[in-house]
C-alpha cells in the first residue's frame, strides 16, 4: 500500500465515528463600515505604527514624490507593468549625482541577484491593502512584478491608489486572485525574536515607502 | 425560596464558618436553607485527576442528594464545585454509559449556583451593606479564582459584592487573574511549579499591605492561606460569604482568617 | 511499512517525546533564575500585546466561533479536503508527497535534495521539521540545513533546543543572545551590543550570503488552501520570503491537519493568528504560492504531507480538537506553567498547554514520560481563553489524565500513592454518611497541629510535597454537617 492510501485509510479509520462538518458561522465583519477619508487615515495611522513612511498626495503628484524620495539613488528596479508616469520625475533630479539608473525587470530581460542586491531600490504597484491591518498586497501583476524583485532591494517604494484600499481583510480576499503568487506586507522587515519585542530591520527590505494617490 | 446549601466538602470538614456566613446571608435576606444531608463532595478531585471511574460514586452521591424536587435552587460557596456541577458530571455520566444519570445530573447542574451568582443574578443584591448590613471595617485584597472567573464567567460579581460591604477598603491585587498554583492534585504532583506559582501570589498579596485576601474558594484561600503562613505573614484569607455576613454586631472573628 | 491496516492508532515517532518526568524536568528548569527572569519578562510583553490587539476587534469572539468551526469542519472532510488540495496543487506543477510518520519524511526531503546534487539547504522555521529531527538527519546524511528565523539561528548556533514554538529562544535575554553571536558567528564584529536591532542586523549580514546563493530551501507551512491548493507561509523578518522566493527548489513538510477548506477562510486566519502570536494586528509578511509560478520563484516545487500520529490523534474522539492548533503559541505565552519552567521541561517539539496534549496524543501515552504531561496544568483555563480556534486544553488535558489513569489500570501494577488516596476518598466522598463519620475525627487533626495550630509536615510523598511550602490549619472541632444537625435539624424537628 503507498504511504497516501495507507494514510487516507488511517484518516477514514479514524473518523469511524462520523463527526458531522458544522455550518461556519461568519458573523465577522467583511464589509467596511468606514469612509473613504477614515480608511485613508486609518491606513496611514497603521503604517505608520510600523515603521513605514507614509506620503498621501494627489495622483498628480505622484512622480514629483517618487523623485523626492529617491534623490540620492544611484539606480533602482521597476517591473515592465509600472506607469512610466509614476518615473517621469526622476529625470529633473540633479543633486547628489543625479537621476538613478532605471532597471526594468521585463520576461526578455530578467535582472540577476547579483543585480538586484546592487540597486538601492525597487518601485512597485501593489494589487490591494487593508487599512485595519497597515497591509499592502502584491500579487506579481504587470505593475508589481516578481516576488524577487521587490524583496532584494533594501528599499522597496509602493504605490496606491485609493480605490485599492479596503478597511478589512475579507474586503480584501474577495478581491485577490488566489493562484497569482502573493506576498502581503505589514511594515518594513522586523523581528520579535529577542524578548518578544518588536525591532524592524532584518533580511526583507529595511525601509518601505507608501505613497497614497488620492 | 427555599435553598439547598451545597456545602462541599472543604467547608464542611474545614471551614464550617463559611458555609454558617452562606446560611446566615441568605436567611437575612429572608429565604429558607435546607441542607441535604446526603451530601459529601462534587468529585471534581477524582474527575481532574483522571480517575472517572472513581469519580462515578461520587457524582450519582450528589446527584442523589440534589436530585429532589423540594427546593428552588442550590448553592454553593465555590466556583470550583459548581463548575464541576454544572459541567464535568454530565461528562462523567456519559463516559460511564448511565445516560439516566447524564440527565439528572443535567437538571441538578441547572439548579446550582455558585453564591455570588445567585446573590447577584437571582436574589437582586447590589450593595451589600445596603441589603445585607455587611459591615467590615478592614483592608482587604481580593483573588478571583480561577474556576469562578473562567469557567463560570462570575466576572466582577464577587468583587462588586465585596466593594459594597460598609467600612471595607478594598486595594486591587497586582496579577490578580493568575493561578494561585493549587489545581487539586496538580499541588501535589508538580508540587515544584505548584509552590513557585504560590510564591509569586503570596507575594503580589504582601505587596498591596492589605490585611487579608478574600475569595470565593476555600481550596485556593486554603492553599494561599498555607502560603502566607509558611512564609511567616499576617496577612490571613477570608471567604468573601463571611465578610457579608459580618455585621456591625456581630463580626467576622478574624482568627477565622489565621490573624491571631 | 506494509499496508497492514488494522484500524489501529498508528502513533507518532521523532522529537515529541519527553525524555523525563515533567515533574523532574520541572524541578530544575525552576532553579534557573536567569530563564526565570527572562521568560517572565518575555511572557508579560506578549500578554500585554495580544491583549491590546485582540481588544481592537469587536468580532474577536465571531473569528474564534468561525475559526473553531473551520477547523471542526476540516478535521470532518480530511480525505476529501486532502485530495482536492492535492489535486490543485499537482494541476499547478508541484509534486506532492506523503509521509506515514518521522523517518519516512526524512527520507524524501533528504533523497529530493540528493536530487538536486546540493549539499546545503536554507530553512525557514518549520514546527514539522522540528518534530521530524530532519536537521539532524540531514547532518548525517551529509547535508547542511542553515536555519534562517533569527530565534532559530540562536539555537541553532548555540547547539541548544528550541523552547516556544514562535519564538524559539525566548529563554534568551539579549545579552546572552550577544554573546552566542560574539562566539559562534564568523565574521561578526566584535563591537556589537546587545541592542535588538544590532543582533537582527547581524544576523542580515551574515544570512545574506546564504540567501542570494540558496539551490534548495526547506519550509514549513501555515496554511494549506484546498480549494485552490495554496500553500501559506506566516513569517516576519523576511528570511521566508528569501527562502520561498530565491532558491531553484522548495521543499515543504506539512502536516496533514494543516488544510483549510476555502481560500476565503484565509480571511479568518490571518486575522486570528498574528493578533495571537506576536500580538500584531498583521504579521510584517506572509507568502502564499500555488504549485509553480512560470518565470516566479522556484521552479522545482515539493510538498510532503505529513501523518506522523496525526491519525492518532484524530481517532481520539475527545482529543481530536488539538489537531485545530495553529501555531499561535498563544496558550503557553499565557500559561503559568510554562512561564516558571519553560518548553525545555516539556520534552516535546510542542511545550506548553497545546503539547501538553498534543505530544501524547501524537506519540500516544506508552511512557512514564509523556503520560506526565496532561498532569502539567493547574486547569486554570487561561489558555482556553486565549486559543484563538477555541481548542478546550483544559478539558483535553482531564480527558488524557482518564486515559492515563486507566491504562495505568490496564497494566495492573502495585497501586500508587495517589492510586489509594483515590480509592479512599472514593468512598469518603460517595456518602454523606461516610463523610461525616471521619469528620467526627477533626478533633485529631487539631491536636495534631498543636498551640500554633498548624500543621506544618504532613507524611508521603504527595501530601509531603504539600508541606514544603505550605502550612494547613488546624481543622474546626465541629464540621459544618454536625453543626447543623445539631443546631437546625433538631430545631426543626422540634
Amino acid at each position: 500500500m503507498s504511504a497516501r492510501d495507507d494514510i487516507l485509510a488511517r484518516i477514514a479509520s479514524a473518523l469511524r465515528d462520523a463527526p458531522v462538518a458544522p455550518a461556519i458561522p461568519r458573523d465577522y465583519r467583511r464589509a467596511t463600515a468606514l469612509t473613504g477619508e477614515q480608511r485613508l487615515a486609518q491606513l496611514v495611522d497603521r503604517l505608520e505604527d510600523y515603521k513605514a513612511n507614509v506620503a498621501v498626495v494627489p495622483a498628480a503628484a505622484a512622480a514629483v514624490t517618487v523623485a523626492q524620495l529617491l534623490a540620492g539613488a544611484s539606480s533602482i528596479v521597476v517591473p515592465e507593468g509600472l506607469p512610466s508616469s509614476y518615473l517621469s520625475a526622476l529625470a529633473d533630479l540633479t543633486d547628489d549625482g543625479g537621476a538613478p539608473a532605471v532597471l526594468v525587470d521585463s520576461p526578455a530581460r530578467r535582472l540577476t541577484v547579483a543585480q538586484l542586491d546592487a540597486v538601492d531600490a525597487v518601485v512597485t504597484a501593489a494589487a490591494v491593502a487593508v487599512s485595519e491591518t497597515g497591509t499592502i498586497i502584491l500579487d506579481g501583476s504587470p505593475d508589481q512584478g516578481r516576488r524577487i524583485i521587490s524583496l532584494v532591494p533594501d528599499r522597496h517604494v509602493c504605490l496606491l491608489t485609493m480605490d485599492q484600499v479596503v478597511e478589512v481583510l475579507p474586503e480584501a480576499i474577495a478581491l485577490l486572485d488566489p493562484t497569482r503568487p502573493q506576498t502581503w506586507i505589514s511594515g518594513p522587515s522586523a523581528t520579535s525574536d529577542i524578548e518578544l519585542e518588536r525591532v524592524e530591520g532584518v533580511h526583507g527590505p529595511r525601509t518601505l515607502d507608501v505613497i497614497v494617490l488620492s | 425560596m427555599r435553598i439547598a446549601l451545597f456545602a462541599t466538602c472543604i467547608v464542611d470538614a474545614m471551614y464550617p464558618r463559611t458555609a454558617r456566613a452562606t446560611v446566615a446571608i441568605l436567611e437575612r435576606l429572608g429565604h429558607e436553607v435546607v441542607f441535604p444531608a446526603g451530601q459529601a463532595c462534587c468529585g471534581q478531585m477524582h474527575v481532574n485527576s483522571g480517575y472517572f471511574k472513581e469519580a462515578l460514586p461520587v457524582v450519582k452521591n450528589h446527584v442523589e442528594a440534589f436530585d429532589m424536587d423540594d427546593y428552588d435552587v442550590a448553592v454553593a460557596p465555590s466556583g470550583s464545585c459548581v463548575a464541576s456541577v454544572k459541567h464535568q458530571h454530565q461528562m462523567i455520566a456519559r463516559r460511564c454509559g448511565d445516560t439516566a444519570l447524564e440527565a439528572r445530573a443535567g437538571v441538578v447542574g441547572a439548579k446550582t449556583y455558585e453564591l455570588s451568582q445567585l446573590l447577584t443574578d437571582v436574589l437582586g443584591v447590589t450593595n451589600a451593606a445596603a441589603q445585607l448590613g455587611s459591615h467590615f471595617p478592614h483592608t482587604v485584597t481580593y483573588h478571583p479564582s480561577c474556576h469562578g472567573m473562567r469557567l463560570l464567567r462570575l466576572g466582577d460579581r464577587q468583587r462588586t459584592l465585596l466593594a459594597t460591604v460598609g467600612g471595607i477598603e478594598l486595594v486591587e491585587l497586582p496579577e490578580a487573574d493568575q493561578c494561585c498554583g493549587f489545581g487539586g492534585t496538580f499541588s501535589l504532583k508538580n508540587a515544584d511549579v505548584s509552590s513557585a506559582m504560590l510564591a509569586d501570589k503570596a507575594a503580589n498579596i504582601r505587596g498591596t499591605g492589605a490585611e487579608l485576601c478574600s475569595g470565593g474558594d476555600a481550596s485556593c484561600l486554603l492553599h494561599i492561606g498555607g502560603g502566607l503562613s509558611r512564609q511567616g505573614s499576617t496577612v490571613g484569607t477570608l471567604h468573601f460569604a463571611e465578610i457579608l455576613a459580618s455585621t456591625l454586631e456581630q463580626p467576622a472573628e478574624m482568627e477565622m482568617a489565621g490573624m491571631t | 511499512m506494509s499496508g497492514t491496516f488494522l484500524g489501529m492508532p498508528v502513533f507518532g515517532t521523532g522529537n515529541l517525546n519527553a525524555t523525563e518526568p515533567f515533574p523532574t524536568a520541572a524541578h530544575r528548569e525552576l532553579g534557573n533564575a536567569q530563564l526565570r527572569a527572562n521568560l517572565g519578562h518575555a511572557t508579560h510583553t506578549i500578554r500585554d500585546k495580544r491583549l491590546k490587539v485582540v481588544s481592537e476587534l469587536p468580532d474577536w469572539e465571531d473569528l474564534r466561533n468561525a475559526g473553531s468551526a473551520i477547523k471542526e469542519n476540516v478535521m470532518a472532510r480530511l480525505p476529501e479536503l486532502l485530495e482536492t488540495f492535492e489535486a490543485n496543487f499537482t494541476a499547478r506543477g508541484g509534486i506532492v508527497h506523503w509521509a506515514r510518520d518521522a523517518r519516512e519524511a526524512n527520507e524524501i526531503v533528504t533523497a529530493l535534495i540528493r536530487a538536486t546534487g546540493e549539499t546545503e539547504v536554507v530553512k525557514v522555521k518549520s514546527m514539522a521539521t522540528q518534530e521530524i529531527g530532519l536537521n539532524e538527519h540531514l547532518e548525517s546524511q551529509g547535508i547542511e540545513a542553515f536555519e534562517t528565523d533569527l530565534a532559530e539561528l540562536i539555537v541553532q548556533l548555540d547547539r541548544d533546543k528550541p523552547s516556544h514554538i514562535l519564538v524559539p529562544a525566548i529563554h534568551k535575554n539579549r545579552s546572552q543572545v550577544r554573546d552566542i553571536f560574539l562566539r559562534e558567528m564568523p565574521g561578526v564584529d566584535p563591537a556589537l551590543t546587545n541592542e535588538p536591532a544590532r543582533l537582527a542586523e547581524a544576523a542580515r549580514k551574515h544570512l545574506r550570503r546564504k540567501f542570494l546563493s540558496a539551490k534548495v530551501a526547506v519550509s514549513g507551512a501555515n496554511f494549506g488552501l484546498a480549494d485552490t491548493g495554496t500553500l501559506a507561509v506566516v513569517e516576519s523578518e523576511g528570511n521566508g520570503r528569501m527562502c520561498l522566493t530565491l532558491p531553484e527548489t522548495l521543499i515543504t513538510v506539512m502536516g496533514i491537519e494543516k488544510l483549510l477548506p476555502t481560500f476565503t477562510d484565509l480571511e479568518v486566519f490571518m486575522q486570528l493568528l498574528p493578533r495571537s502570536s506576536t500580538g500584531e494586528r498583521m504579521n510584517p509578511y506572509t507568502s502564499l504560492w500555488t504549485g509553480v509560478t512560470p518565470d516566479d520563484g522556484p521552479q522545482n516545487v515539493h510538498l510532503v504531507m505529513l501523518d506522523n500520529g496525526r491519525t492518532a490523534a484524530l481517532a481520539d474522539g475527545m482529543g481530536r480538537s488539538a489537531l485545530h492548533c495553529i501555531r499561535c503559541s498563544a496558550c503557553m505565552n499565557v500559561c503559568p506553567v510554562y512561564e516558571r519552567t519553560g518548553g525545555h521541561a516539556y520534552g516535546s517539539t510542542y511545550p506548553g498547554p497545546i503539547g501538553a496534549i498534543l505530544s501524547p496524543l501524537l506519540t500516544g501515552i506508552t511512557s512514564e514520560e509523556n503520560a506526565s504531561l496532561p498532569y502539567a496544568s493547574s486547569l486554570c483555563g487561561a489558555c482556553f481563553d486565549a486559543c484563538p480556534v477555541k481548542i478546550n486544553i483544559p478539558e483535553i488535558l482531564v480527558h488524557l489524565r482518564g486515559v492515563d489513569v486507566d491504562s495505568r489500570r490496564r497494566a495492573v501494577k502495585v497501586p500508587s500513592e495517589m492510586d489509594l488516596m483515590m480509592k479512599g476518598a472514593q468512598w469518603a466522598f460517595s456518602s454523606g454518611k461516610h463523610l461525616g463519620l471521619l469528620e467526627k475525627g477533626l478533633p485529631l487533626g487539631r491536636l495534631a497541629a498543636g498551640r500554633d495550630k498548624l500543621i506544618k509536615k504532613l507524611p508521603g510523598h504527595l501530601a509531603g510535597g504539600w508541606t514544603q511550602s505550605r502550612d494547613i490549619p488546624a481543622p474546626p472541632s465541629q464540621s459544618f454537617r454536625h453543626w447543623w444537625a445539631a443546631n437546625r435539624e433538631t430545631k426543626e424537628q422540634a
